[in-house]
This record gives structure tokens, sequence and C-alpha cells, in this order.
């Protein structure tokens, strides 16, 4: 007691100032890190996004303003990633949510073997997404696949399909691969959301006469809203920024029937070599996510409030 | 709405008021339909859950004859481990692609380890001072941390490629620890500034008065207190750490940095795809995610819905 009074000599005790810093001291270096590693590389991008940089030509990077963005904003093909970007998150985002609801409220009924299905839901979870995305692009396979073998063994079609080399069915096996994988990560958050509802609040439900569609739409849904919500937000930036899957799965293609946006900043900076363009991209993206961010806070403010 | 609340309500006691008083006993109509559902449930959700993965592991011991034979047979007549041979222990001289996927191996469990440590040390300490202190920019930086996250690593890709290339980093395992340690920190920061929110503040106060500098009373007091907080911080670091990709893609050239997830790219196409290694490398890319999962459900779960939930 008497020794750490020692320490500390007149000064220590006046609160606020050495609070302050050994709060700076203690968040410095986590700040450095992000600092290094990110605000200098955006800064970076930034600028080289106002400049003209095609590797093909090394040496004449001539300054162009806000060129790039203006050539990229009036191209199709920069629209068409958008539209194929959304399209995936939407998708991808609706099943995963009610898929993912489903399977929590079965995790949640109580039933022998529960354990079994409780512990191997994390396994497409916990699978690496580039060994997730060679998975299915095996399975996908046009002449060896397993989902073509299994499919004409059941009599489903007759003929063996090429599922990612074929610009009507590639989008949809890139998202059946996205759903197998995430879905029990939304099934897992909202079974944590199911555990802390009261269960007297069923039997109360069910005493006053109430089915089970009837307690699921009037009790459980609502009181699910918020990690709903949750889960909802932390899956649209993620699938908006969706880039491995595809890229292993599909590179992209066939023709741009998969590329999004991330795809197509990708293959305009580093198989064009149009690095300008490739940042102002990467820009672009960046804004679009900061302002779905920003609708989503809102959104998420609103339905909080409305809780409570 | 009223009308269709009023579709069941109205089923109900047709079915259920007459074996209601004998609850107890044989199982209700109701009872057994709600059993048959939930365990038809639980069966298709466990085969479509292990199928695909089931089938990976299937290809990566089966033979090749088997594995491309049509009608496929499922349940292949020759089996061996020597694909998992040839990649881990390799027996073959020459054989450039299982050297690869060796060396990615290493480079990966290393960048991915030091990520975690230096990601989970630096985030932890800056969540302390998050937790427990008030000082000016507090509530913005947390937000700052936290948008990092939200940026798509697109948008840093290409002056990043061009700062490790011109501090002559490219191509080394240290590019990448660099990277991934600024890309884990904000989660840890987020994820243990919740989980130290939950430990009382008494703890601290009581060591100081003992004379316990801050720094002593992080390490002495709260960290021992916050092992499972740390650990499932941790797991998540290490996991997003083995996962990465794009990155990965551009940074390394060479064996000398290459990780695990692009040396599975490096499956395709180099040679023509071998579908049998690539499942057989796809399977053990997988082990020490699954480990994780499996061994550490529980914290995994943890912390991802506190990371969820908090704030």
């Amino acid at each position: 007691m008497i020794e750490g009074k020692l320490h500390r000599a007149p000064v220590g005790r006046s609160k606020p100032w050495p609070e302050t810093w050994v709060a700076a001291a203690f968040v410095a270096p986590a700040a450095l890190v992000i600092l290094l590693v990110v605000a200098i590389p955006l800064a970076r991008a930034g600028w080289m996004s106002l400049f003209n940089i095609e590797l093909t030509k090394p040496g004449v990077e001539p300054f162009v303003g806000l060129g790039n963005y203006i050539t990229q904003l009036t191209s199709a093909g920069f629209w068409d990633s958008i539209y194929k970007a959304l399209f995936f998150t939407v998708v991808t985002t609706v099943l995963e949510l009610s898929l993912g609801t489903g399977l929590a409220m079965l995790m949640d009924q109580p039933m022998r073997f529960r354990w079994v299905l409780r512990s191997l839901v994390i396994l497409p979870w916990a699978l690496p997404t580039i060994v997730n995305a060679l998975m299915w692009r095996w399975i996908d396979n046009a002449t060896y696949g397993s989902l073509n073998a299994l499919g004409t063994q059941l009599g489903f079609f007759h003929a063996y399909v090429p599922w990612l080399s074929q610009d009507t069915t590639a989008m949809w096996m890139v998202i059946l691969a996205d759903v197998w994988k995430m879905t029990p990560f939304c099934a897992l958050l909202i079974l944590a959301g199911l555990q802390g509802i009261d269960r007297d609040l069923f039997e109360a439900a069910r005493v006053d006469g109430g089915g089970t569609v009837d307690i699921f739409r009037r009790i459980v849904l609502p009181l699910l809203t918020p990690i709903i919500m949750i889960v909802l937000v932390l899956r649209t930036m993620e699938a908006f920024k969706v880039f491995d899957l595809i890229w292993i799965m599909t590179g992209g293609g066939p023709a741009s029937s998969t590329q999004t946006v991330a795809i197509y900043a990708y293959r305009t900076a580093y198989q064009g070599y149009d690095f300008g363009q490739g940042a102002a991209l990467g820009y672009i993206i960046a804004i679009a996510i900061m302002l779905l961010a920003a609708v989503y806070l809102w959104l998420l403010r609103r339905t909080g409030t409305t809780e409570s | 709405m009223s009308t269709h609340v009023a579709g069941p309500r109205g089923k109900v006691p047709a079915s259920g008021t007459a074996p209601r008083p004998a609850r107890r006993k044989p199982l209700t109509l109701r009872q057994v339909r709600r059993a048959l559902l939930v365990y038809a449930g639980m069966a298709i959700a466990l085969v479509v859950i292990v199928g695909p993965f089931a089938w990976l592991l299937i290809s990566s011991v089966a033979d090749k004859v088997d594995l491309l034979s049509r009608p496929l047979s499922w349940i292949p007549a020759h089996i061996s481990l020597q694909r998992f041979i040839d990649l881990t222990v390799g027996t073959s001289p020459g054989d450039s692609q299982a050297e690869e996927f060796r060396s990615a191996l290493g480079n990966s469990m290393l960048i991915a380890s030091v990520t975690t440590l230096v990601g989970v040390s630096v985030g932890t300490v800056a969540a302390y001072a998050f937790s427990r202190f008030r000082f000016p920019g507090h509530g913005w930086m947390i937000l700052a941390f936290m948008g990092t996250t939200m940026l798509p690593p697109i948008a840093l890709l290409l002056p990043m490629y061009q700062i490790m290339n011109t501090l002559g980093l490219a191509d080394t395992p240290v590019a990448l620890m660099i990277i991934y340690s600024s890309f884990v920190t904000p989660y840890v920061v987020w994820l243990m500034r919740g989980y130290l929110d939950t430990i009382p503040r008494e703890l601290d106060d009581a060591a100081r008065v003992d004379g316990c500098s801050r720094l002593g009373v992080l390490w002495r007091i709260i960290l021992p207190v916050s092992k499972p907080g740390l650990l499932s911080t941790a797991l998540l670091a290490f996991l997003l750490a083995w996962d990465e990709f794009l990155y990965a893609l551009v940074i390394t050239q060479t064996n000398a940095s290459r990780t695990i997830p692009v040396a599975l790219n490096d499956f395709i196409g180099r040679y023509g795809v071998d579908f049998g290694r690539l499942a057989t490398g796809g399977v053990i890319a997988a082990i020490p995610p699954l480990i994780i999962g499996f061994v550490f459900q529980r914290y995994i779960v943890a912390g991802l819905t506190a990371g969820s939930v908090k704030g």
C-alpha cells in the first residue's frame, strides 16, 4: 500500500491526466498497426485512383482527376458487376437467414442425439473458404461430378450438366456453395438468441391456445428480430465483398455471369494491368459498403428503439 | 393476419383436447407428429451438412479409377492413403506440387500463429484501455477500429502490394504477418472489450490499492480470469489468418511465402486438375480449422455471438 503511494508521486492522484496518458499508451500499438497497414494504403489508393497507371505503359502516369471514376461509373461492365454482386448478396442472405432460422429452431427442439447435430453444424463454417470452393467445384464438375451422378441416378435429369460453365446455372452453384457454408453460422447465432428467450412465454402462449405457427410469428420472431438484424448486417456486408469463393469456383465466368464487383476490380487491376482504374474501383466498393453500413445503422437504431 | 390466426387455433382443440388429460402417459398424436417432423428435419439437416464433406473425404482416399467412373461408384473399390503420404511426407522426388504444399503448410502455420500472437496481445491491451479508461476520443476510436473491418480488402490490395514491394517484403511471410495482424486486431479489440466489460472493476481497484501498476493489473489479475475470452478470440484470429486468400494470392510468389489457400489454388490447372489430390490437399488444409471448430466449439460460438451481439 505504502509502496504504491510512494511510486506515484504527488501528481499521480489527479485523475484525468494520467489516465488519458495510460490509455493512450495502451491503445497506441493497436492504433499504430492499423494506421500503418490500413490508413496509409488507403490514402495511397486514393492518390493512385486519380492517375492513369497502366503497367503496360511504364513511366507514363498522367493525372486524370476523377477520370477513372467517371470511366467506371459510366461503363456497362461495372454496373453489370454491381448487379451480380447485389444478386448474390440478396439471394444468399435471404436463404441463409431463413434456412438458418429453421435450423436454429430445429436445434432448439428437445430430442435425442441433438448434440450430434449441434456439434456437426459447425463443420461447414469451420471449413476454409478455399477448401469449400474447391469441394463444390469438384461436386459440380461437368463430367465426373457427384451432383451429376446423384441427379442422374435418382432420375432428376438424364444428361450430365456443366453446372459451372453455363451462364444459367453458374451463379446458382456459387450461391449454393455459399449457403451451405454460411447457413450454420447464421443458425448458431440465431440459436444463441433463441436460448435467451424465456421458455415460460411459450408455455403461457400454449396454455392460451396458441398453435406452433402462432407462437413462432407472435412471440419467437419478434424476440429474435434484434439478432436476425445483426446477422443480416454481417452477412450482407460480407457477401457484397465476395471474392475467394467465386474466384476459385468460376473465376467470374463463364463470360461475366458470376463476375461480382470484387472480381471485376481484381480483373481490371491484375489482368488488365490498370492500377489506376483498379484503385478507383476499390474506392467505389468501399464507399458503397459504407453507404450500406450507414443505412443499416439507421435501421438498427430504429428497430432498437421500437424494441425498448 | 387475424384470419390466419383463426386457422390453427380452431384446429387445436379438435385433435388436442381429447388426449390432453392423459398427457403424461401415452404419446399424444400431436407429440408423435412433432417427433416425426423433428427427427426427419434432423436427418435431412445432417445429410446436407455432412454429405458434401463426406464426398470430399471419400475422394481424398479413393482410387482415380473410382473417381472417374461413370456411373459413379459412391463407395470406392480401392482405397489408399498414398496421396496423403505424398503430400505430407513426400516420397517421390521432383514432385514440386507436393513440395509447394508442404512448405505452404509450414508457412500458414507460422503466419497464422504469429498473427494470432501479435493481434491478440496488441488488441487485448487496447481493449483493456477501452473497457476501463475514459479518455478523449474513446467513442470515435472504437468506431474507427470497427470501420476498418468493413473496408473491402480489394480497396487496399494495390497499394499494399506496392508498399510491400518497396519495403523489400514482397514474397515474405513477414508481409502477410503484418497485413493479417492489422486485419485481426480490430476484431480482437471488439471481442476482448466486450469480455473485459463483464469482469468487475472491483478486481482492478483492489489490485491498484495493493500497489499494482496498471500493466501489472492487466497481466496478473485480469488476464488470468479472461482465459475463456482470450481463447475464443485467439482461435477466431487464427482461423481468419489461415483462411485468407486474396492478399496471399497477390503478395506471395514462391514457396518462400505461399500459404495453404494459394497452394491449393495452384493445384488447379497447372498440370491439369488431379481431383483426388485436390481433395486430399483440401482435407489436410481443413484439419486444423476443423479441430479448432470441434474441440473448442463452445468457445468459438461464444466468441461469435459476443462479437455480433455486444454493443
